[in-house]
């Protein structure tokens, strides 16, 4: 048994998959294949990280509501970074059946941990 | 029509209650119990007497059932069947109307149900099996407070179950060092804590002191990580006054979810907390304590499946539902069945999985399932292959034992709970593959690491005491 470690000072985090290493593109691209695959719809939203315990974020462009593309979300998650480039960006998949979020995961932590 | 006569003495409860022919109406409350007769009672006799008793008849005629027309409101046996392996057994399936039961009482429906029925001579042991409410008495009901979607909604949580711990020792501990353990919990990745059922107001630890110790730990926990939290505050109480003061000074100090025991409490207690939720935007856990009493010997009592449809009915948001694979009662199969109940708008009949009837819940919000009790990291991809995102999964000595201490149990299951998601989503298969992934998330995660070496020899392997009903082979 490795020695005790002291667990260090609380991190912010982001929700789901936050406490997995940052994705690289290809985990990312096999999520919303994932999410397309279910019939739900993918979204984008950013924010400044200090204003992250809102419920409301900045909604990048509409959802992209019946797109059977991976790469055009992959596209657009990275537009949506280059414009914002201190802000999370997030991945929302709208489930309209549930009236919820099937999915969401934060895909660029601001400060890129 | 002729005018009934009157004649004193004792009738063949089959005579009135037995009613091969008849075909239930929509509005028909449906149950099916499995009865064992006494010796000579045949079994027509035994259904019809099961239906009179748990409706209008008593064991004699009174002139008074003449004053009335029994007819339109007696219980009627309608179908018996027999029960797969077993020869002394059987199902009768009774129709009840739906002026028996008063609006919105899942009281008054089980006092009619399960009440003088199960005491009665006749039969020698009579299991609740089943019940169908009709739509139109679920829309007289409550149901639960908020529902799956409000509290995904509320908490910022998708695309995973939530997790959660019950705080050990379950009693003993000051307020201050159990808010010591709560916020330990919640800072190293978990979403929820819990009081243990046992704990109220002891002396050890009055309910006020708790919850302003544990509302401290849960608000910092929230600054520290952005991630909402929450704690099971249980209200609980001796009497439903003190069971209220409880809930209003939670909500005063902005506690998201209270807890409450449904049985030992009773459904009175319970649909009153869980409309006193429904008004204050709180979120209700409901805890079993006393279920498997009820419900766990096969041949009388109450299946779990009727008590979780009454539950759904009086409200609550979460129900604990057994794990399948930690240290508590829970055949696989039937578990599944039950989870449908809590959560699906419309259940159809499923003997595989116990379901003997189409339930309907119309527009009912559902409830997460709670599983709860000896599970660890390692049962963490068996659990996300059989409850889904849809759930809670609690790991009390799973986080607490952990040997760096809470925080760090608490993020070994985050880690394990999300690899194991992500890699679902994947499409990859979970359960069979669970030690690899597992194994790569711990490379990122010496907390799992070490969780995955402490509990690597733990099983509970027994077999079930209550299994579905199965020819034998």
């Amino acid at each position: 048994m490795p020695e005790m470690m002291a667990y260090p000072p609380t991190r912010r985090r982001t929700e789901t998959f936050s406490y997995l290493p940052q994705m690289t593109p290809e985990k990312v691209a096999k999520q919303i294949a994932y999410i397309i695959a279910r019939g739900w719809n993918p979204a984008i939203e950013h924010t400044e990280p200090e204003k992250s315990f809102s419920n409301y974020w900045y909604l990048w462009k509409l959802p992209f509501f019946g797109t059977q593309s991976v790469e055009q979300v992959m596209a657009e998650l990275e537009a949506c970074h280059r414009a914002n480039p201190g802000h999370h960006v997030r991945l929302i998949a709208y489930d309209n059946f549930a009236q919820s979020q099937g999915l969401a995961f934060v895909v660029y932590r601001a400060g890129g941990r | 029509m002729a005018a009934k006569t009157y004649q004193a003495g004792v009738k063949d409860y089959a005579k009135t209650n037995w009613t091969p022919d008849y075909v239930p109406l929509d509005t028909d409350l449906l149950a099916v119990f499995k009865v064992v007769a006494q010796p000579g009672v045949p079994r027509e006799e035994a259904a019809a007497a099961v239906a009179a008793e748990s409706s209008t008849g008593t064991w004699t005629t009174v002139w008074t059932d003449l004053l009335t027309d029994l007819e339109y409101y007696k219980g009627r046996a309608y179908r018996i069947e027999p029960v797969p392996g077993d020869a002394n057994a059987f199902y009768a399936f009774v129709a009840y109307p739906l002026d028996l039961f008063e609006e919105g009482s899942v009281v008054n429906v089980l006092t009619s149900l399960v009440g003088n029925v199960f005491g009665f001579k006749a039969v020698r042991s009579l299991r609740l099996e089943d019940l169908r409410f009709p739509l139109a008495y679920v829309k007289t009901c409550g149901g639960p407070p908020n529902g799956i979607q409000v509290e995904r909604d509320r908490l910022n949580k998708y695309g995973r179950p939530l997790l959660g711990c019950t705080i050990k020792p379950k009693l003993g501990l000051s307020a201050k060092n159990y808010g010591r353990a709560v916020y330990e919990a919640l800072r190293g990745g978990l979403d929820f804590t819990k009081d243990d059922e046992n704990v109220n107001s002891q002396p050890f630890m009055r309910w006020q002191h708790r919850f302003e110790f544990v509302m401290e730990a849960v608000k910092k926990a929230e600054a520290e990580t952005g991630e909402r939290k929450g704690h099971y505050l249980n209200v609980t109480a001796p009497t439903p006054e003190e069971m209220y003061k409880r809930a209003e000074f939670a909500k005063q100090l902005g506690a998201p979810i209270i807890m409450h025991d449904f049985l030992t409490a009773g459904f009175t207690a319970n649909t009153g907390l869980a409309n006193w939720c429904r008004e204050n935007g709180m979120l209700l856990h409901v805890h079993r304590a006393m279920h498997a009493v009820i419900d766990r010997n096969p041949m009388h009592g109450i299946h779990f499946r009727v008590l979780a449809k009454c539950l759904r009915l009086s409200g609550g948001d979460h129900l604990h539902a057994g794990t399948v694979v930690g240290k508590l009662e829970g055949d696989r199969e039937a578990t599944l069945g039950w989870i449908d109940i809590m959560r699906e708008p419309f259940v159809q009949e499923n003997r595989r999985r116990g379901i003997f009837f189409d339930q309907d819940w119309g527009s009912m919000p559902g409830m997460f399932p709670v599983a709860s009790g000896g599970i660890h990291v390692w049962h963490i991809p068996a659990l996300v292959t059989i409850f889904g995102d849809d759930s809670v999964l609690q790991f009390g000595g799973g986080t607490l034992g952990h040997p760096w201490g809470n925080a760090a149990g608490a993020h070994a299951n985050r880690v394990a709970l999300e690899a194991c998601v992500e890699a679902r989503n994947q499409g990859r298969p979970v359960e069979r593959e669970g030690r690899e992934i597992l194994s790569e998330a711990a490379k990122h995660s010496p907390e799992l690491a070490v969780a995955m070496e402490i509990w690597k020899e733990v099983k509970f392997e027994f077999d079930v005491v209550d299994k579905l009903d199965m020819a034998k082979h």
